[in-house]
């Protein structure tokens, strides 16, 4: 008797209603999917050609987990593709060739298959260098990648969207209009509305493809402010071309040089005492 | 004054004139063809099917040639459109990586795209009569899609060429697979498929020579796909090779139903343009 009672009592609470819910983090929202158990990004040998020139030569990395890792070097170093392998993004490329191994835990993402493809990319989220909301709505933007990975219902989603805006600062400027499309939004939103999306399906690892040079100084600020706050939950690893920002939020640096790896190391090792003299002139600005 | 200011003034009322040009034709058929066909059209004529003379001027309308368009159109887009948005997916997601394999795809359909209808209808005639068929709607519709696809491709792909790197990447990198991301692609050309129907169907409903051997002529609406079934165009050039003056003036009705049809569709069509485009980047 008391069972028929209490089904309809919980099944007719509004979850929405909830409060306050940032206190309470429903388990619906950041436990979607199953967590990894070992998520460390390590690269052997991984050497990448295209076509008949030699991208990247002997790269062997092993990103810190919870931390800020900057990939720096001049331009055309293969800063990108190093980090474009970690989702296997460079695959898009014609005539490219991947030798060697990139481990996210136990599992080779350059022999990855298709099937396992969609499930490491929703583990290493990127965001992009410009702002590119995907041609829907703020909220479909951010239901989008949880609907693809098989989370239904309404009233989940709807948790999810906010939880996700709430945690990049969008709630507030867009919760009158989520149902709006993406695209009205200035440059600095739309990159975090892309942080959010993102974050939204629960990845280990963020990857930054100088995600803050296509905005203005003040966005710009704001999403690398982001950065820091979420690398306690995240791993982050950064492409950055402004040397500046890689000694304001850097925890561990990884200089790269015509396709090699010359130094890596934690940060304010690297930028005060560098052991490669090729780092040295690059910091103090000999190579651009 | 300075001679390049000179050579733009000429050049710009060059460009006025070509504007007023195709202005003028504008104005000139519709005008043409509502001075004859107006005065006759009538509810009568829009509204009810051909009676015994009616073709050599006695009482009766086109209702026929009406619905039989709007079948022949109707069935021909869905099936155009069913087709061409794979085909122009493909082209623009999965073939990306492989820029050559698309190189020989795109000439195929524009190559498809140069064909006159006339040739798709005699194609058409050649295979019914090869299966034993007999002209009828279904006949119609097919010839009449495979007329429209090229048309249905060839504008959604322009569109679709643009569609930028990094909302694909977005999507691949959010876990989707890449027939996940059709949603994605899908919205962003929405309005070229918007535009691309719009083309189709002013083509299409316009047709004569396609329909001609395939679809047949019939006085009465088809109730199944097998029948035969009368179209617009047709019932314009049945007419008007009529020596009455008066069926004459029934075929200038006939083309402003058909006129009028294509106009309505062509505005109705860019209000819902505007609609599908507020999302697109």
């Amino acid at each position: 008797m008391s069972i028929a009672i209490s089904i309809p009592h919980i099944f007719g609470t509004d979850f929405t209603q909830r409060v306050p819910w940032t206190v309470h983090i429903p388990f619906v929202v950041d436990r979607k999917f199953p967590r990894l158990e070992d998520t460390h990004l390590t690269t052997r040998n991984l050497n990448i050609r295209i076509g008949d020139t030699h991208i990247l030569k002997d790269v062997n990395v092993e990103i810190p987990q919870n931390k800020i890792t900057c990939i720096i070097g001049p331009s055309g170093c293969g800063k990108t593709t190093l980090l474009r392998t970690f989702n296997r993004l460079v695959d898009s490329i014609e005539g490219v060739k991947i030798d060697g191994q990139v481990n996210l835990g136990k599992q080779d993402i350059v022999a990855a298959n298709a099937g396992q493809m969609s499930e490491l990319r929703r583990n290493i989220g990127l965001v992009p260098q410009r702002p590119c909301p995907l041609p829907m709505s703020i909220y479909d933007n951010i239901a989008y990648g949880c609907r693809i990975h098989g989370v239904r219902g309404k009233r989940k989603l709807d948790l999810v969207v906010q939880h996700y805006l709430e945690a990049v600062g969008l709630w507030n400027e867009v919760k009158d209009r989520l149902h709006s499309p993406a695209n009205k939004l200035s440059g600095g939103q739309q990159q975090r509305l892309c942080l959010a999306r993102s974050l939204a399906v629960e990845p280990s690892y963020l990857l930054a493809d100088e995600s803050t040079s296509a905005l203005d100084p003040i966005s710009s600020k704001t999403v690398e402010d982001l950065f820091v706050k979420l690398k306690r939950d995240y791993s982050i690893v950064m492409v950055t071309h402004t040397l500046r920002q890689a000694q304001r939020i850097a925890d561990y640096v990884i200089f790269m040089y015509l396709g090699e790896v010359i130094e890596q190391g934690d940060a304010k090792e690297v930028f005060s005492n560098p052991k490669h003299e090729l780092t040295k002139t690059y910091l103090n600005g000999g190579i651009s | 004054m300075k001679r390049a200011i000179v050579i733009e003034k000429i050049w710009k009322a060059l460009m006025y004139a070509s504007i007023a040009l195709v202005l003028f034709f504008v104005v000139s058929v519709i005008w043409s063809v509502f001075r004859r066909g107006l005065p006759v059209l009538s509810w009568e004529m829009v509204s009810s099917l051909p009676g015994g003379g009616f073709y050599i001027g006695k009482e009766g309308g086109f209702l026929n040639a009406i619905v039989g368009s709007i079948y022949i159109v109707g069935g021909a887009t869905v099936l155009g459109l069913l087709v061409s948005i794979p085909v122009v997916f493909y082209l623009n997601v999965y073939l990306k990586p492989h820029p050559k394999l698309g190189v020989v795809a795109r000439l195929a359909y524009d190559i498809l795209f140069g064909i006159p209808s006339i040739v798709y209808g005699a194609f058409g005639f050649t295979i019914m009569i090869f299966f034993g068929l007999r002209t009828s709607l279904l006949g119609g519709i097919i010839v009449v899609t495979l007329l429209i696809i090229p048309i249905f491709i060839r504008s959604m792909d322009e569109v679709a060429k643009t569609i930028p790197q990094d909302i694909l990447e977005a999507g691949y990198s959010l876990g989707s697979t890449r027939l996940e991301t059709i949603t994605v692609v899908v919205r962003q050309i929405a309005p070229a498929i918007a535009t691309a129907t719009l083309l189709g169907i002013g083509r299409a409903i316009g047709d004569a020579a396609g329909v001609m051997f395939t679809a047949g002529f019939s006085d009465s609406i088809p109730t199944s796909l097998t029948q035969q079934t009368a179209s617009l165009p047709l019932s314009v050039f049945f007419q008007l090779s009529a020596p009455q003056l008066e069926v004459q003036d029934r075929a200038y009705a006939a083309a402003v139903v058909l006129t009028a049809i294509v106009l309505i569709l062509s505005l109705s069509g860019r209000f819902i343009m505007n609609r599908f485009s507020r999302n697109k980047i």
